[in-house]
């Protein structure tokens, strides 16, 4: 993953947020990330990545953001059903929108979606992995790209 | 007379909010569904005029499902929902019956302008 590519997916993230919610989220330096110490948060949605390319896309936020989120949006169930629901959704919009750049073949697949903070995402050893940290109202969250 | 219209998208926000923004702008939600396999089910159960379509699905995806639907109705407005932002899945898309294509993520002005778009075609 070049630094450019690495750039599209900031470019995504910060438009998504500010898209749907008004809210711009403040968006910090990426950097590489040791797999033994990888974010994630209470949702984690993960979209794995193949055709052209190889790996995982993983968006991983705390309930709260997401709850807000969704109110922002004029949603009124916070069950945790939905929370999931827009981790896993978050994370395929973005990915899908990185297709403008890596084209047609960039394949996603559709979410899963992990919950909790004690859980482990594996990524392959093989592929480096590279974290774009965010804040937004406040609240730490991550999107996780692992693509070769 | 009010426009009937089947949701297919595997987000159940998203098909909230789809009904939130198409309900108050007039059209009569007939059903939604989760995957491609319950849509094409549903479609042929109510004969909806408008249909709004995800792509990345798991059963069946959205292409496969809008070449079963306008098989079944050539006739039917199909606007296609997706985070696929390129432009080959779009033309796919329209190839395969679609009218119109809206990329996630979107705001609800954004979807009742496509609809309204979409509609409006149909009418000329």
């Amino acid at each position: 993953m070049t630094e450019a590519e690495l750039r599209v997916f900031v470019g995504i993230v910060k438009h998504y947020f500010e898209q749907q919610t008004g809210i711009a989220a403040d968006i910090y330096t990426p950097y590489l990330a040791d797999p033994e110490a990888l974010p994630i948060y209470d949702y984690t949605g993960v979209i794995g990545i193949s055709g052209n390319r190889q790996g995982c896309v993983y968006f991983t936020a705390p309930a709260e953001a997401l709850r807000l989120i969704l109110t922002r949006g004029g949603e009124t169930d916070l069950s945790s059903r939905n929370l999931a629901d827009l981790a896993g959704e978050i994370g395929n919009t973005i990915s899908g929108n990185a297709r403008r750049q890596f084209g047609n073949e960039f394949l996603i697949s559709v979410p899963v979606v992990v919950q909790g903070r004690n859980q482990a995402i594996s990524l392959p050893k093989s592929v480096k992995a590279y974290i774009i940290p965010f804040c937004w109202q406040q609240h730490d969250a991550a999107l996780v790209v692992s693509v070769v | 007379m009010t426009k009937k219209l089947l949701i297919v998208d595997d987000s159940n926000i998203i098909r909230n909010k789809i009904a939130r923004a198409l309900g108050a702008y007039g059209l009569e939600i007939v059903g939604m569904a989760p995957n491609g396999e319950s849509a094409v089910r549903m479609f042929g159960e109510n004969r909806p005029q408008v249909v709004t379509m995800d792509l990345t699905m798991p059963e069946m995806d959205g292409i496969e499902c809008i070449r079963k639907i306008h098989a079944l109705d050539p006739g039917v407005r199909i606007l296609v929902v997706s985070a696929l932002a390129d432009k080959a899945t779009a033309i796919q898309a329209l190839k395969e019956g679609a009218q119109g294509f809206l990329c996630k993520p979107f705001t609800e002005d954004e979807l009742t302008e496509a609809i309204g778009e979409l509609l409006s075609e149909e009418a000329s």
